[in-house]
């Protein structure tokens, strides 16, 4: 059985169904990736899963446990980490602090709280950062923290919204590496990305979107010569001028 | 060896330390305080500060929720109200010791505010500040019109021997600033802890970003209603102590719209979700309102209230984090300037 | 003993009052839908306009209706300034802070009042509208007839200002969405202004009213703005016939309180309705910004 298992998920919002029946799975220990054109549903389909809504209808299961309809805290202790497409950090907490919240979910100590932050800051590659306050963070640091963030609440299954949004292709680069590391680790990750070319050589597995509906599940070879998902995307780069 | 506990304690937060205020500054003003009135004698003196001491330790009450939860209640003098009559009437009607009364009033307090805090913990921003000036009004219109409790005309405490056991003291006032000393230094100290703990952290996280703080496994209103119910026992434990102080209470003077005001006011002047804003708040706010008082004006005559309302504004434009933030600042730019010298060395 | 007449003699009061709420309360809506912030000063704003009414009275004579156009110019400054010295440096502060700038002008106004103007009770003796009148075997003061008829009037206006005018229409657009508001040229500052001035500016039409009939002191306002805060929130947040309806409905749920309960529990039913509105729908009755 897979970690996350999706079924016949549907959400609508005002009569308007942003996701559609969707089914999809996420193995143990694999990188997922879930593509699709602007408003094609991902982020819907991200938050409904976090928690942030409920679904109208379909099943939710992570680990074997119906998670469907839990608050995102219960999702979260749960095992799933999450990021924020907009980042949300503690502004005015200093990037130690705000990974120290994350550690918080396993302990009452300070101290312990503080090594699985750090820990957890390192892997991120902001430990020269970690006294900041993380409201002065550049973009790509700022998206780090919320991996670092959740990665200490040690999930077992990380999903990135837009992990690599507005970053240059070096910054893209190193945050490539980290989540390969941390799948490398023992992390599944669950991506949510707009850009198919950034998500193509590092998932296992692709799940394709389009207007609330799913398209196309697969291996990225064969994701990249499905035609509805090429038709997807080139009716996207016509409309895109406008 | 305690030095390093303390440090490791602090996590996080000793980048923002740079000198140890609490090993050297703390005890120094704690034993100066506690030679306080032994210094200035006149009776007035000792009021004065017994002021500044129960608003100090409201606005540590209040920082607790809205300084490090970020939930700005109006509506704090409901828990202040509720303290206060909690022990008066246990004390008028059933003749129980205002100590015990006090605990009951702090736990009086704590119902109420989750009673309150349950439903307006889901309301955000303005919502929540509205309903907190509602609820605090609404126990406002109940306590004058219910006659058990004296109704508008309040409740007069019965005159009784002096004494520790029955907390009145007439021939001077000096007992009852060490009382409110004492529940200064339990606040502050709660405070001090809570901040360092999980707690502290939780809360800071609630008030900086509730969904990034819920995508991390909090449950924010229960956390909420912690920060409530702790904000609220002592906000009603200084309701008993107002209570035994004066000797008389009514709606207007512990369940008023201005000292939910006032009890706001004193974190946010002095910087809230610091240990030390509302401290600093109270020292300033209160000797300047009682002087200007004394000579600007005759009763009634708001003059204090109205500078009151001239600084929540510029404290608002100017320095929103309070005037702690200010002292930071100066602080770490001794720092750097020691660091300079040290380098030179 | 609660016959027909009664009960309707004190629904008509209630609706009279409740359009003066509805006016209080259009201002705030007008200035919270358009910027997102909400005005605690409003009920000293109101305050402060029968204050002007009231001196305009005592010292040069003039009665509150021929008053009423000065309160109303005064009030539009007093909104335009506050919007400039107490607002404007805040809007890109934290929440906290804008909740505390007006918070400290409402603690400054209403003290203010009470250091200059002492905390007594004021009324204007001798109003041109005074007097009482027999509509179908109802009574009806004339001056409460008056304030309510003006109320409703200056509702009107507002609201055919907003949706008929070219400017009415930029207040909308910047509420609507204020970047986009902004490529169409519009600038957000000088609406902000606007709204701040017509908000106070319906309190000064307000004030000039209550003045020919109700006790002029510093808290007058509190229980004006508490009102209207419950009916903005009932109404929707923003919106100009959402206040008109929620205002009359909180002015007959408090008369039939004080009528069936108790005239000291008139406000609370007022205060539940506003925690159970928002609580249950937070977009209110007719949300629409």
């Amino acid at each position: 059985m897979a970690l996350l298992e999706v079924t016949g998920l549907t959400k609508n919002f005002g009569g308007l169904a942003a996701n559609q029946d969707i089914t999809l799975s996420v193995e143990d220990g694999t990188i997922v990736g879930l593509i699709g054109p602007n408003g094609a549903g991902k982020t819907t389909l991200f938050n409904t899963i976090a928690g942030l809504y409920a679904p109208d209808a379909g099943r939710v299961v992570f680990a074997g446990a119906d998670i469907t309809g839990w608050p995102p805290e219960r999702v979260c202790r749960a095992g799933i980490g999450r990021t924020f497409q907009i980042t949300k950090s503690f502004r005015q907490m200093t990037v130690l602090e705000n990974v120290m919240v994350g550690a918080f979910l396993h302990t009452f100590s300070p101290r312990q709280a503080r090594q699985a932050a750090l820990a957890a800051i390192e892997k991120t590659g902001l430990l020269s950062r970690k006294d900041m306050l993380a409201g002065n963070l550049t973009v790509a640091d700022r998206k780090r923290l919320e991996v670092a963030r959740a990665l200490a609440t040690r999930p077992r299954m990380l999903m990135l919204d837009e992990a690599m949004a507005g970053l240059n292709p070096k910054e893209r680069q190193e945050a490539v590496e980290l989540i390969l590391f941390l799948a490398r680790e023992g992390t599944t990750i669950l991506l949510v990305e707009h850009v198919m070319e950034v998500v193509m050589p590092i998932s296992h597995r692709l799940v394709v979107l389009d207007y609330g509906k799913q398209i196309a599940e697969g291996k990225p070879e064969a994701i990249a010569r499905d035609e509805r998902v090429i038709k997807a995307y080139l009716g996207e780069r016509y409309r895109a001028p406008g | 060896m305690a030095d390093t506990t303390l440090t490791e304690g602090a996590a996080g937060a000793p980048a923002r330390k740079p000198f140890p205020l609490a090993g050297v500054a703390v005890p120094l003003l704690a034993l100066a305080l506690l030679a306080y009135p032994f210094v200035f004698r006149l009776p007035f003196q000792h009021n004065l500060m017994i002021l500044v001491f129960l608003y100090a330790s409201l606005g540590q009450a209040w920082n607790i929720l809205g300084g490090y939860a970020g939930q700005s209640s109006l509506g704090h003098a409901a828990f202040f109200g509720v303290g206060a009559y909690a022990s008066s009437l246990l004390l008028v009607k059933f003749g129980i010791v205002p100590w015990v009364g006090m605990l009951a009033g702090g736990l009086v307090a704590v119902a109420l505010s989750l009673l309150i805090g349950y439903p307006s913990f889901r309301l955000k921003g303005h919502y929540f500040v509205i309903a907190t000036i509602v609820l605090a009004e609404i126990i406002y219109i109940l306590f004058t019109n219910w006659p058990f409790a004296g109704g508008a005309e309040g409740l007069f405490l019965p005159l009784l021997p002096e004494g520790v056991v029955n907390f009145e003291f007439h021939s001077s006032k000096i007992p009852y600033y060490y009382i409110i000393f004492a529940i200064l230094a339990v606040v502050t100290t709660v405070v001090f802890f809570v901040e360092r703990s999980k707690l502290g952290f939780y809360f800071r996280a609630i008030r900086e970003d509730p969904d990034a703080a819920r995508s991390l496994g909090i449950d924010i209103t229960r956390y909420k209603l912690i920060a409530m119910a702790l904000s609220a026992f002592f906000t009603g434990v200084c309701g008993t102590f107002y209570a035994q102080f004066v000797l008389f209470i009514e709606p207007n003077n512990s369940l008023n719209f201005m000292l939910s005001v006032l009890i706001m006011l004193i974190p946010v002047f002095g910087g809230s979700g610091t240990l030390w804003g509302p401290i600093l708040g109270a020292f300033i706010l209160i000797p300047l309102s009682e002087f200007t008082r004394v000579y600007l004006s005759g009763a009634g005559r708001a003059i204090d209230l109205t500078l009151y309302g001239l600084l929540i504004m510029l404290v608002a434009i100017f320095e929103p984090r309070g005037l702690w933030a200010v002292v930071t600042r100066f602080r770490s730019r001794e720092t750097l300037k020691w660091r300079f010298w040290k380098s030179q060395v | 003993m609660l016959d027909g007449t009664i009960i309707a003699q004190t629904l008509l009061s209630g609706v009279l009052i409740g359009f003066i709420y509805a006016l209080v309360a259009v201002g705030l809506t007008l200035i919270y839908g358009v910027m997102d912030i909400v005005n605690f000063a409003h009920g000293e704003f109101l305050m402060l306009s029968m204050y002007v009414v009231f001196w305009l009275y005592a010292l040069a004579g003039l009665d509150p209706m021929v008053s009423l156009p000065i309160s109303v110019a005064v009030m539009f400054v007093v909104g335009v300034v506050t919007h400039k010295l107490v607002v404007r440096p805040v809007l890109r502060a934290p929440m906290s802070a804008q909740i505390f700038v007006t918070f400290g002008l409402m603690v400054f106004m209403r003290n203010g009042a009470q250091f200059l103007w002492s905390p007594n009770y004021r009324l204007i003796q001798t109003p041109l509208v005074a007097g009482r009148l027999e509509l179908f075997g109802l009574f009806v003061g004339k001056p409460q007839l008056v304030a309510a008829l003006g109320a409703l009037i200056t509702t009107g206006l507002v609201f055919w200002f907003l949706k008929r005018t070219e400017t009415g229409r930029t207040l909308q657009a910047v509420a609507e969405d204020q970047d986009a508001a902004a490529l169409m040229g519009i600038n957000p500052d000088r609406t902000f202004m606007l709204a701040w001035g017509i908000g106070a500016a319906c309190v000064g039409v307000a004030g000039a009213l209550l003045a020919n009939y109700y006790y002029i002191f510093p808290t007058v306002g509190n229980t004006f703005v508490l009102m209207a805060f419950v009916a903005v929130a009932l109404g929707g947040f923003g919106s100009v016939p959402g206040a008109l309806l929620a205002g009359v409905i909180i002015g007959v749920v408090e008369v039939l309180t004080g009528l069936f309960i108790s005239p000291a529990f008139k406000n609370i039913t007022a205060y539940v309705l506003y925690m159970v509105v928002v609580l249950v729908r937070p977009r209110g009755l007719l949300g629409e910004w």
